[in-house]
C-alpha cells in the first residue's frame, strides 16, 4: 500500500493565532482516514489547508508531489476533492448542471456519461430530481448532491468534512454506508465528524485532534475501544 | 401628444433601450462572475463606434495602439506575478495570452486594413480590436484586488473609467463621429416609419441575448461562469478558475458592448466621452433588473430607453434628470423587498 496523502508538522494560523499546531497525519492509498474532535478544534481547518483555501506551514504531499504552494484548482486537477462542510452546491442549478459542472476538472470527457451514470444509480434519488434546482433539495438530498458530484471529478483522494451534519439519524447512516462502499472503487478517504462512533465505524484508521493538535491516533477498530474516547466521544457505550 | 408620436417615441426608446441592454447584459455578466460594477463598458462601446469611424475614414484606429500598450502592461504584470511565485512553467502560456494574442489581432487588422475591406470586415475588426481591452484591464487592474470588497471594485472601476476618457482623448481625439447606416431599408407599421437601423438593433440585441442564453445553458464554460456567480468558493473546488471565468466575462461582455457601439453608432454621434452616459443607463437598467437576473437588466434597459425617449420630447434639457431621478424610488423599492441585498453582494 503506497502513502497517498500526508501532513508533516502542518501548522495553520488565523491572524496570527494558530489554530492548527504540528499536525502530521496519512492516507494509504484506499484506506478510509478520519480526523475526530470536539467542536473547533481545528478539523475543518485542516481540510481547508489540504485543499488550499486557507495557507498552511509545513508540507502537504499528494501521491509523492509537494502540493504546498500550488492553487486549489491545481490541486483539483490532480483529483484531490474536498466536499465542504457548507456543502457549497450551485443552488441556483440544476443537479444534473451541479453534477456536470462536478467533472469540470476532467481533461478527458469521454468517460463523463459513464460517471454521471455511476452517480445516478449509487443515488437514484438525484436521478428522479435531475431537473430540480439544487436550493431545492431537502438536507440529505443536498448532502448525497455533494457526494455525487465530488465523485463526478474521479477523485483519488476524497475529503469529506462532516457528511452527517443537521442530517436525521436513517440518512446518516445511509451517507456513512457510502462512504464505506467508495472504498471498492480505490478512492482514498480523509473523512472529518464529529459523529465520531460512526466515522470510527467506517473508518480503517483514526486521529484525535483537540484544541490544533493531534493527541491520539490509531487503527480505528482500536480507537473506537479506548476508554478515554468512550467517554469523552463515544457516549460511554 | 398625438398617438403617432407615442408610437415614434416608443420604437425610437426600443431601439435605444435595446443598445442599452446590450450593454446592461454586460454590466450584470461581468458583476455576477466577478463582482466588478464595470463602469467603463459604455466608453468599450463609444471606442468602437470610434474605431469603426477611424476604420471608415481610412485610417488606422488608436484602438491599436491602446490595445498595444495595455498587453505590454499586462504581460509585465503577468511575468512578474509568475516569476514571484515561482511558476515558471505559466510563462509561455501568460507570453501568448497576454501579448502574442492581442498583437495577432493588432496586426491582422493593420493588415486588412491595407486591402480596404467591405463594411462587413470593417465591422469584425472593429470588434476584433475592441474586445481584448477589457480582458487586458482585467489583468492589470482589477485580479491584483480581485478579493477586495465591492465597494474598493467599484471606486476603482470609475476611477478605470476617467483614465479610459482620457486615454480616449489621447488616442482618438475630440472629434465626434457618426458612422453610415448599417442599411438603408426601412419599412411602414400601422403609419409609423420603422428605420432599418432601428430594425437592425433590436434584432442584434434579441440574437446576442438568444446566444448569451445558449451558452449559458448548454455549454460547460457557460455553465462555469454561472457556478462562479452563483458560488464563488463551490466553484474553485470543482476546478474552476476565477480568473479564467472572469476573463471570458469580460470577453463576452466587450463583445456585447462592442456590438452596441457598432450600433449607435450611425444613430448618435460618439465622442471619446460619450460612453460614461450609455454605461450609466445601462447600469440603471441592470439596477432596475437587480444587478443579477439577465432579463430583468434587458427589460429595465428597454424600460430606461423608453423613459428617455418621452423625456426628450417633453423636455430634452431634463431627459437625463428624468432617468436618473428613477434610480431613487427603485433604489428604495429595492432596499426594501431585499433586505439581504447588501450581504448577498458582499458574499
Amino acid at each position: 500500500m503506497s502513502e497517498m496523502f500526508s501532513m508533516r508538522d502542518v501548522t495553520i494560523c488565523y491572524d496570527n493565532v494558530e489554530a492548527v499546531r504540528n499536525v502530521s497525519l496519512s492516507v494509504q492509498e484506499g484506506q478510509i482516514v478520519t480526523v475526530i474532535g470536539p467542536n473547533g478544534a481545528g478539523k475543518t481547518t485542516l481540510l481547508m489547508a489540504a485543499i488550499g483555501l486557507l495557507a498552511a506551514r509545513g508540507r502537504l504531499v499528494f501521491q509523492g508531489n509537494d502540493i504546498g504552494r500550488m492553487s486549489v484548482e491545481d490541486r483539483v486537477e490532480r483529483r484531490l476533492c474536498l466536499v465542504p462542510e457548507k456543502r457549497e452546491l450551485f443552488s441556483d442549478m440544476s443537479v444534473a448542471d451541479n453534477l456536470l459542472l462536478g467533472s469540470y476538472s476532467l481533461r478527458d470527457r469521454s468517460g463523463v456519461q459513464k460517471t454521471l451514470d455511476e452517480v445516478y444509480s449509487r443515488f437514484p434519488r438525484l436521478k428522479e430530481r435531475q431537473r430540480q434546482a439544487a436550493g431545492t433539495l431537502s438536507g440529505g438530498e443536498r448532502q448525497m448532491l455533494a457526494l455525487g458530484r465530488a465523485l463526478m471529478a474521479k477523485p483519488k483522494l476524497l475529503m469529506l468534512d462532516e457528511p452527517s451534519l443537521g442530517l436525521a439519524p436513517l440518512i446518516v447512516r445511509e451517507i456513512f454506508r457510502t462512504i464505506a462502499s467508495l472504498r471498492d472503487l480505490g478512492v482514498s478517504i480523509l473523512l472529518v465528524e464529529q459523529n465520531a462512533r460512526a466515522a470510527l465505524e467506517t473508518a480503517d484508521y483514526g486521529y484525535v485532534l483537540e484544541t490544533g493538535e493531534i493527541v491520539q491516533s490509531g487503527p480505528a477498530k482500536d480507537l473506537i475501544h479506548d476508554k478515554r474516547l468512550i467517554t469523552a466521544y463515544l457516549g460511554g457505550h | 401628444m398625438t398617438s403617432d408620436i407615442a408610437a415614434i417615441l416608443a420604437i425610437d426608446g426600443i431601439a435605444t433601450g435595446a443598445v442599452y441592454a446590450l450593454v446592461a447584459i454586460g454590466t450584470v455578466l461581468i458583476f455576477t462572475v466577478t463582482r466588478v460594477i464595470f463602469i467603463p463598458f459604455g466608453d468599450i462601446a463609444a471606442f468602437t463606434a470610434l474605431t469603426l469611424a477611424a476604420l471608415d475614414a481610412k485610417r488606422f484606429p488608436g484602438t491599436g495602439a491602446l490595445v498595444v500598450i495595455l498587453a505590454g502592461l499586462a504581460t509585465l504584470i503577468e511575468i512578474v506575478s509568475l516569476v514571484r511565485a515561482r511558476e515558471f512553467r505559466l510563462l509561455p502560456r501568460a507570453l501568448f495570452f497576454y501579448l502574442a494574442l492581442p498583437l495577432a489581432v493588432v496586426g491582422l487588422a493593420w493588415l486588412t486594413m491595407r486591402a480596404e475591406p467591405p463594411l462587413a470586415v470593417r465591422l469584425v475588426l472593429a470588434l476584433m480590436l475592441i474586445t481584448p481591452i477589457a480582458p487586458l484591464l482585467d489583468r492589470i487592474v482589477f485580479r491584483p484586488i480581485a478579493d477586495g470588497t465591492v465597494l474598493l471594485l467599484l471606486t476603482v472601476s470609475v476611477a478605470l473609467h476617467f483614465a479610459l476618457v482620457g486615454l480616449g482623448l489621447l488616442f482618438f481625439g475630440p472629434e465626434g463621429v457618426r458612422t453610415e447606416p448599417l442599411t438603408s431599408f426601412s419599412t411602414e407599421f400601422a403609419g409609423v416609419l420603422i428605420s432599418g437601423q432601428t430594425m437592425l438593433i433590436v434584432i442584434a440585441a434579441l440574437v446576442f441575448s438568444g446566444l448569451l442564453y445558449l451558452f449559458f445553458d448548454f455549454t460547460l464554460v457557460g455553465k462555469s461562469l454561472r457556478a462562479t456567480a452563483v458560488n464563488r468558493t463551490g466553484s474553485r473546488l470543482m476546478g474552476i478558475r476565477p480568473a479564467r471565468a472572469g476573463t471570458i466575462a469580460y470577453l463576452l461582455g466587450s463583445l456585447m458592448a462592442g456590438v452596441s457601439g457598432i450600433l449607435i453608432a450611425p444613430v448618435n454621434t460618439v465622442f471619446y466621452d460619450s460612453g460614461f452616459l450609455i454605461g450609466l443607463k445601462a447600469f440603471v437598467g441592470a439596477i432596475v433588473g437587480g444587478m443579477t437576473s439577465y432579463p430583468g437588466a434587458a427589460i429595465g434597459a428597454v424600460g430606461v430607453g423608453i423613459l428617455e425617449s418621452f423625456a426628450s420630447f417633453q423636455s430634452s434639457a431634463l431627459k437625463d434628470v428624468i432617468v436618473f431621478s428613477l434610480l431613487i424610488p427603485i433604489l428604495i423599492w429595492r432596499s426594501l423587498a431585499s433586505l439581504h441585498s447588501e450581504e448577498e453582494i458582499e458574499e
